[in-house]
């Protein structure tokens, strides 16, 4: 029988302290009169199975007529039923958004098949644990290892399209055979690479990302066959990824083979392939580098001189893509996460708050229903299934919510991983919503389920209420949690406000107004040969400061801010590098950049010529301290160079970082076979008119030059705007967040205090008929929002510290605990609950003693 | 109190399981097991009822208002206080009477598609 006792439990409890009893004896009467052993176990079967069955439609019965009976209720009182959806929406709302995205960033499995047994193999060299490979290991280790069910080598290989339009340039890769294969991933459209692809001289072939093929080919499958022309060469297409491939980031749109004159480059030291393989199923990462340390040492044997001291580490290729996105966008992805997490509090808080609220209205209505039999269990089911409704309605309210905002935070969305930009209409996505709809209505539910339900018993008993005190205990607690989340929302946008005005303070050295810049593809083929080059910039400057409204043109290697590297010794010191840049004359004048000290670069200034240099300031602390620096020599970038002018310091590594002295040398000094990187190549135009007028002509001149020249162009304001971009979005965001919380706190004081002054409304009443004044009734209710605020303040204060202090990274130096910060979070908190509290204060001065006791 | 006929309609057709025990309560006051095994001898023992499914629709009809329980209980040698006695109410006797016409008719319709036996 005691089995039969559990299985009764599958009932709810209200229909088996009604019939369990009974249903007991029944089958207790029908076991006695199985006689066979067989005739029991078919019972017992029977039973089972009769009771599973009979459970669950009871459960069903019973949630039906709960439902019923909450949306009687809700459409009863709309209001509360419309602001608990509204509240809960945008709570779960803002939380389903923010996991869309950090789903991607920390926690989903790649998109590959079976993708646990995928790893990255990294060269382990005294230096880094972690490197890039180099072609020629690669291929030993493509040779000799066993361990992998398929390996692939790859390498990000932007490449520019010419032919359809304006040259435009693409973001690709370049992959052996082996990475499609080891990805697990087929062409949605033809085939992807085989080994004959890969041939030195084989002919060009390429496989497109599915989102490229729909935007440039409207999807037809006739783009197999075609011929593209990427950079100077041309490759037929022979295949299209399926839609849900991204490999390695979001940006690559197309794929050529890494074909073999890379690969066999012989240069052990030459490291830049990355390589993915698939692990045997039977075979775990341990093995893999265990046999992977065996075939290290072979090579380091072979070939000492590269690869002493070299091994091999194996990662999850999950984790070594995440690894890559820089540690400040993951804190800020990690940071928004917490806010809206705070702002679910926050609703949750003030639902429950609204719940309990609620609940006492309803005291007399759960009174009766619990004279009436309704056991506690029952009722706290039926409060819990209203709380469940509300929160089903806000959750589905909150996905549209979500699916709204989604894109608003897409540029803090990573790129650099393999997955398509993040949606909330995703069966991930949903089901985290679903389940944060669930755990908010149990949350909110739950209390004042319990405590409503144990006041019905105790009110059942008194003709009046007399718990109120517990509950507004409750309420107040709930308030001021409230109060502090919201703080702690205030401080943190508040400092992340900061940063962003501090870094939007930063002078870069140089003025970005009515500057343009045009970046040309002068550094790759055919502009390799110096010849070219200059005969470029002297049929492109002139017809440039010729037009009307231009005040100067120069070109530079590389913009100020935009790029990080170029860093060269200064005398031979390892560590003491400046950044170098090529310039051609007036490229200070066009930046806006003041000559402190001698004379700009000239035309003059040849190979023919002395070497000479322009540097900052910082340049002259540095090197030439204590002198006169026109005339001082020092050796840089393979020649000794004579300083010739001083120049103010710039930015050269983003508004956010320190940068290094910087040398400027003529553009005509520059060596014969010139590095990617330092060929000037970018043109800077200054007008003295507003510029945007100006940029189709400057385009033009440029293109005339080279119509097939790819060119990028963009005001200097848009390159310093988008540095900030990111920042400017997430803080918006976590304002958002922030003045929500604020609202939402505001209201929860207001309906506690409401609900104070109502209860309290004999007391007041008594008071003034004994003489109370108004500034003694707007005392007493100030009194009470005042304790609230100032003990949420107190805990929002610490807690918004220690959220200051975690998201220190993202703070460009602010102090986290920071005074104006606190000092505005506390004011904002003080102000909303004082508005909070002066519609309830109002009401209580306006009472009439005689009406409210007459009331009583 | 009358019974009204809408709300009569509302719940037609019954599910077997409350037509059976709306039969079963028609002529006398019975508790639960009592009622499964009137339901058992009226079939000639074809349907036995499971208590689950009892006592599921007992809640459901006690709460449609077709049976109550009874305060009256049989002589004291014959009860056992563990067992509840069902009632059939005024609105659960014309309920059955509208399901048990609402069956003739289905079956007269039947028969005059020779699809059902003529009884005789």
């Amino acid at each position: 029988m005691r089995l039969y006792d559990l299985l009764l439990y599958l009932y709810p409890a209200s229909f088996r302290s009604e019939y369990g009893t009974e249903m007991r004896h029944i089958f207790s009467q029908r076991r006695q009169m199985a006689s066979f052993p067989v005739a029991v176990i078919g019972l017992w079967i029977s039973t089972f199975f009769e009771i599973l069955v009979n459970a669950a439609n009871v459960h069903w019965d019973v949630l039906r007529q709960d439902l019923r009976y909450t949306a009687r209720g809700l459409a009863r009182s709309p209001g509360f039923a419309l602001t608990a959806i509204v509240v809960i929406a945008l709570g779960i709302g803002a939380n389903t958004a923010v996991f869309s995205i950090t789903d991607q960033m920390f926690i989903r499995p790649l998109p590959f098949p079976d993708s646990q047994r995928l790893v990255q193999l990294w060269e382990n060299t005294p230096d880094s644990a972690r490197s890039e490979v180099s072609p020629p290991n690669y291929r030993d280790w493509h040779r000799m290892s066993s361990s992998f069910e398929s390996m692939g080598a790859y390498v990000g290989s932007n490449g520019t399209l010419f032919g359809r339009g304006y040259p435009r340039r693409l973001g690709g890769a370049a992959v052996t055979t082996g990475v499609f294969a080891a990805l697990g991933v087929e062409p949605l459209l033809g085939r992807s690479f085989v080994s004959d692809d890969e041939r030195a001289n084989a002919p060009g072939v390429v496989v497109l990302s599915h989102g490229f093929w729909q935007a440039e080919f409207g999807g037809d499958p006739k783009v197999l066959g075609m011929s593209l022309r990427f950079d100077d060469a041309t490759y037929t297409v022979i295949g299209v990824m399926p839609s849900s491939f991204y490999f390695p980031t979001r940006n690559a749109l197309f794929w050529r083979p890494l074909s073999d004159s890379t690969t066999t480059d012989l240069n052990r030291g030459n490291n830049f392939l990355k390589v993915v393989g698939r692990l045997k199923v039977t075979v775990t990462t341990v093995q893999a580098q265990a046999e992977m340390r065996v075939i290290a040492d072979q090579i380091e044997h072979s070939y000492p001189q590269n690869n002493e001291n070299s091994g091999v580490t194996i990662a999850s290729l999950a984790g070594s893509i995440r690894n890559e996105v820089p540690a400040q966008a993951r804190l800020l992805i990690a940071a928004l996460f917490g806010a809206s997490l705070c702002v679910l509090l926050i609703a949750c808080t003030n639902l429950a708050s609204l719940m309990l609220t609620r609940g006492i209205a309803r005291q007399k209505e759960l009174t009766v229903r619990a004279a009436m039999g309704a056991g506690r269990q029952r009722l706290v089911r039926q409060l819990l299934t209203e709380s469940l409704m509300v929160a089903v309605l806000g959750g589905v309210a909150g996905v549209f919510v979500a699916i709204a905002s989604v894109p608003l935070l897409a540029t803090l969305a990573p790129a650099d991983v393999p997955f398509g930009q993040p949606t909330a209409l995703d069966i991930r996505v949903l089901v985290f919503a679903a389940l944060l709809t669930t755990l908010a209505g149990i949350a909110f539910g739950m209390v004042p389920a319990l405590r409503s339900c144990s006041a019905a018993k105790l009110a059942a008993l008194r003709t009046k209420s007399g718990t109120s005190v517990r509950r507004e205990w409750l309420r107040s607690v709930l308030v001021a949690a409230q109060v502090t989340a919201s703080i702690v929302l205030l401080i943190s946008c508040s400092l992340l406000i900061r940063a962003l005005w501090r870094i939007q303070a930063i002078d870069p050295g140089f003025r970005i107004e009515n500057v343009v810049t045009v970046n040309t593809s002068l550094a790759a083929a055919p502009y390799a040969d110096l010849t070219r080059k200059l005969e470029f910039y002297s049929r492109v400057l002139p017809e440039v400061r010729a037009l009307p409204g231009v005040a100067s043109a120069a070109f530079i290697s590389v913009l100020p801010i935009m790029t990080g590297g170029g860093i060269q010794r200064v005398n031979g010191v390892d560590d003491d590098g400046a950044s170098l840049r090529f310039v051609s004359p007036d490229f200070f004048a066009s930046m806006g950049i003041p000559i402190r000290l001698g004379r700009d670069v000239t035309e003059r200034d040849t190979l023919d010529t002395p070497l000479v240099a322009l540097v900052s300031e910082s340049f002259v602390r540095r090197h030439v301290a204590g002198v006169d620096p026109i005339g001082q020599t020092f050796s840089f970038s393979g020649g000794i160079r004579t300083i010739v002018g001083v120049v103010g310091n710039i930015r050269v590594r983003g508004l956010e970082r320190d940068s290094e002295p910087q040398v400027y040398l003529p553009y005509k000094q520059m060596p014969v076979r010139v590095g990617l990187l330092y060929s000037p190549k970018e043109l800077v135009v200054r007008s003295s008119i507003p510029i945007a007028g100006l940029i189709p002509a400057i385009r033009q001149t440029v293109q005339r030059a080279d119509p097939e020249m790819l060119l990028q162009v963009r005001t200097f304001k848009e390159i310093i705007t988008a540095q900030t971009e990111t920042r400017v979005v997430h803080a918006g965001v976590l304002g958002a967040f922030a003045g929500l919380s604020l609202l939402l706190a505001g209201v929860g004081v207001h309906g506690l205090l409401s609900f104070r002054v109502s209860q309290r409304l004999p007391e007041i009443g008594l008071r003034v008929a004994l003489g109370a004044t108004t500034a003694d009734i707007l005392r007493m209710i100030f009194r009470q929002s005042l304790l609230l605020t100032s003990v949420g303040c107190c805990l929002g204060l610490v807690l918004g510290s220690a959220a200051g202090w975690w998201i220190r990274a993202l703070l460009a130096g602010v102090d986290p605990i920071d005074l104006p910060s606190i000092v505005s979070a506390a004011g904002l908190a003080i102000l909303m609950t004082a508005t909070g509290t002066l519609f309830p204060a109002l009401r209580a001065i306006r009472v009439d003693p005689a009406t409210v006791m007459r009331m009583e | 109190m009358p019974v009204k006929h809408e709300e009569v309609d509302a719940l037609l057709p019954l599910p077997p399981a409350t037509f059976h025990i709306l039969t079963a309560l028609a002529d006398a006051d019975r508790h639960g097991y009592a009622i499964i095994q009137d339901i058992s001898a009226r079939t000639q023992g074809e349907l036995h009822m499971s208590a689950g499914t009892l006592y599921r629709s007992i809640q459901r009809m006690q709460e449609q208002g077709l049976i109550v329980e009874t305060r009256q209980r049989p002589a004291p040698e014959d009860d056992d206080d563990r067992r509840r006695y069902y009632k059939i109410t005024a609105f659960g006797l014309a309920v059955a009477r509208a399901e048990a016409r609402r069956l003739t008719q289905m079956v007269k319709l039947a028969r005059a598609r020779g699809i059902a036996p003529e009884t005789r």
